[in-house]
């Protein structure tokens, strides 16, 4: 009993027709029944069939997970439902555009922090960085972290990308 | 729509094959093309070219109903006697949130409704114009599927998927949102149907999966406490597969147990029914959930109504469940084994399985478990007093079912005592004859749906057992019922209350009766009259079966105002928060075990 109250991160990837309302289904869904929603991105992703890519990260006990792959899979315009969590090893990427403001020796720190993590700098005033850094979500927010400690911070993020790792690929069955 | 889809259906619509004619056109001949016979609706300013072309038309039957929710009831009704899709047509803002309730009913009870709604043109969506609701987006929650077509080319198309969806794999509402220009615009329209493309974007699972078929047939062979659990799947399914439920209850001679929603899928009368289970189940099918070792649940989704506490719920039980919707599996309660397919698919798998696999039932633990069963029986759980010359609620609908259940009889009720009566002391001996608001608990859903049903059955006995609350939420339809002189029976069991708000205030709020009486009751029998109906009222017990024998013999509408004793309560009763096993059976029970404080919470 024990093992069904574990709350565990499930990355899942969906492949909706990309037609209006297909995201407020979505996100209906999660608001509805009270599913998390850590992070959610969509884009177009086979243009000639006008499929799109909906990468969600949530969380829940084994049960909730389970429920939220099958009420996913029974919406009309959703293609397929893959949990890349259950399926093994997914390669997980986020970009964040970190944007601080400081001076003097913060500012050097800033920079050569930015360095380690291989961040760009995308934009420089004479008192402020835009960096660009992309990642797994725990080095984005790490980076994060280390930028608050030195200045005033602006940070917007994409949200997880995923793919599975391997040769097997997942299409549009339709 | 889809622009992918759509962009496939608008090729194929601009093709050699396809004719021009206006939108309101094409919609009629699609829903021709779908075999639709009957509409219900009522008439606004954006479907006006609908109404247009309706009058038109000879095919298709518009039935006018006075109120949008009753229209969705109506078309309930009208599906759930014929297995058929029920189609309803309102117009756009007021008549599309009018439409909600119906449509959530629709979802909650799984029934195939394809819902048109007006709408303002494209042009003006989003102006917050005269009637423009967001439609699509106030139904996306209440609805299997919804569509606002932008583009008259698709909606041929988008139509037959309506029609697609709504029917297959777990049947459920699905809206069209039509907007007038779309309706008076000229677009293509293919002769030769849509019906292979339309269907090819949803297939749910029917068949079930082979090994699992194997596997339940393994864990039935060792079964020695069994119980059927079935459910509204079946009812869904079809008549084949009640059937074949009868087979399985054959072949097995096992305990079998309904849902409130399954009642009449295997015959009231099959000496191993057990009743309905759930709250205002019988004690012995609560008994054998509780107590069973192994479980067959067949199209049932373990509703709160029917588990009571889950971690109570029949804790020894190794349990299959077959659901044609993969989410409702693991969904309230954990199961050893799910099953993916539609119910009669299931059953007959199964049977040739339990064939093949030499299977047979136990029978020195399942003689045991009878003798154990038949000692729950003998509780005689569903017992009432009626002495005195006041009726009993209980009285009047057992008599009711005396008296009419060997005819060609559909019921309906509305919600509250009277229908947890009604499901208790009516007998359903055959599918698609009762029609309740199950899942949603839609007060004034009876009388509208038993228009609807007899619409669909014209020369059947529809019954609409009634409380005088809930019939007073829809009575407005009174009229659609003089119009088409349809001979609904209204058979309100009439007791001033709102009865199971009565109740639960009785249980859990120290008997502080806030806002449940029924004030200001009209004179039913005069109401009748003012609608050139026939109204009668029973004051007393040996006045009932006359005024039964009367309400029969009338051709026409009837409204029967039975008045019933004000302070019955429905039992046996599983308390919120409790278990199967902590069945309350009358008023005694009542005192002796108060309502813990987590199930005070619950509904």
């Amino acid at each position: 009993m024990s093992n069904h109250e574990i709350i565990e991160r499930h990355i899942i990837s969906v492949l909706v027709d990309n037609e209006p309302g297909v995201l407020a289904r979505v996100i209906g869904l999660f608001s509805g029944r009270g599913y998390n929603i850590e992070s959610l991105t969509v884009a177009e992703v086979e243009m000639m069939r006008g499929v799109s890519r909906i990468s969600i990260v949530t969380s829940g006990t084994p049960m909730v997970i389970e429920q939220i792959k099958a009420q996913l899979a029974r919406l009309v315009p959703i293609h397929s439902v893959c949990d890349l969590t259950e399926m093994g090893v997914a390669i997980e990427r986020e970009l964040a555009l970190v944007k601080i403001i400081n001076k003097g020796d913060e500012r050097i720190e800033a920079l050569r922090i930015a360095d380690t993590f291989r961040a760009r700098t995308l934009d420089s005033t004479l008192d402020s960085f835009v960096f660009e850094i992309t990642g797994n979500s725990s080095k984005v927010a790490a980076f994060i972290d280390l930028m608050q400690s030195l200045g005033d911070v602006e940070i917007a993020r994409t949200g997880v990308s995923a793919i599975s790792r391997g040769n097997r690929i997942d299409l549009a069955a339709k | 729509m889809a622009q992918s889809s759509s962009a496939a259906a608008k090729a194929g619509n601009k093709a050699g094959s396809a004719s021009m004619m206006a939108g309101a056109e094409i919609l009629l001949k699609t829903l021709e093309d779908e075999g639709v016979e009957v509409i219900f609706g009522y008439p606004g300013g954006a479907v006006l070219p609908i109404y247009d072309a309706l009058f038109k038309n000879n095919k298709i039957r518009h039935i006018l109903v006075r109120h949008e929710q009753a229209a969705v009831h109506a078309a309930e009704g009208y599906a759930r006697s014929t297995g058929k899709v029920g189609v309803v047509l309102v117009t756009s803002g007021p008549g599309a949130t009018n439409a909600v309730t119906g449509l959530t009913d629709a979802l909650m009870d799984s029934v195939p409704i394809v819902c048109l709604t007006g709408q303002v043109p494209t042009h003006l969506i989003g102006n917050d114009a005269f009637q423009e609701a967001d439609t699509t987006g106030i139904t996306r929650a209440c609805t299997k599927h919804n569509y606002l077509v932008k583009e008259g080319d698709a909606l041929q198309h988008v139509v037959a998927e309506a029609f697609h969806v709504a029917r297959s794999g777990r049947p459920g509402p699905v809206l069209i949102d039509l907007p007038k220009d779309i309706l008076m615009g000229e677009f293509g329209y293919n002769e030769n149907g849509v019906a292979a493309a339309a269907s090819a974007r949803y297939q749910p699972q029917v068949t079930p999966d082979a090994a699992a078929i194997r596997k339940a047939v393994a864990m039935m062979k060792r079964a020695e406490r069994p119980v059927i659990y079935g459910g509204g799947g079946l009812i869904n399914s079809g008549s084949e597969a009640c059937q074949l439920l009868q087979q399985l209850v054959d072949v097995t001679g096992w305990p079998t147990t309904l849902t409130l929603m399954g009642l009449g899928a295997l015959p009231a009368s099959d000496k191993r029914f057990l009743g309905m289970l759930g709250m205002h189940g019988t004690y012995e099918a609560n008994w054998a959930m509780h107590d069973c070792d192994f479980m067959l649940n067949i199209g049932a989704r373990f509703d709160d109504r029917v588990t009571g506490r889950i971690s109570g719920f029949s804790p020894q039980s190794l349990k299959v469940h077959a659901d044609i919707d993969p989410s409702s599996i693991n969904k309230n309660v954990h199961v050893d084994l799910p099953i993916v397919g539609d119910a009669g698919a299931v059953l007959k798998a199964l049977l040739a399985e339990m064939k093949a696999q030499k299977f047979t039932p136990h029978a020195t633990s399942l003689d045991a478990w009878w003798k154990q069963i038949r000692g729950w029986q003998q509780k005689n759980c569903l017992a009432f007093d009626q002495s005195g010359a006041i009726i009993k609620p209980q009285y009047a609908i057992k008599r009711l079912c005396e008296m009419t259940c060997d005819r060609d009889v559909f019921v309906t009720t509305e919600v509250g005592q009277h229908q947890m009566w009604a499901a208790q002391y009516y007998d359903f001996e055959k599918p698609n004859r009762w029609m309740t608001s199950g899942g949603l608990g839609t007060m004034g859903y009876g009388l509208p749906a038993a228009l609807g049903v007899q619409v669909a059955n014209p020369d059947s006995l529809v019954i609409d057992i009634s409380g005088e609350a809930s019939f007073m939420m829809n009575m407005q339809e009174l009229s659609t019922l003089a119009q088409y002189n349809l001979p609904v029976k209204i058979f309100i069991t009439n007791n001033e209350w709102m009865g199971m708000v009565r109740q639960w205030q009785e249980l859990i709020h120290g008997a502080r009766y806030s806002e449940s009486y029924s004030a200001s009751l009209p004179d039913f029998v005069k109401l009748a009259d003012t609608f050139g109906m026939t109204g009668l009222v029973a004051q007393s017990v040996d006045q009932l079966d006359g005024v039964i024998e009367q309400m029969l013999a009338t051709p026409g509408p009837v409204i029967v105002d039975v008045k019933v004793a004000k302070e019955e309560n429905c039992f046996p009763m599983i308390p919120s928060g409790a278990a199967h096993n902590e069945m309350l059976l009358g008023p005694d029970d009542q005192a002796a075990k108060p309502i813990s404080e987590e199930g005070m919470v619950l509904v």
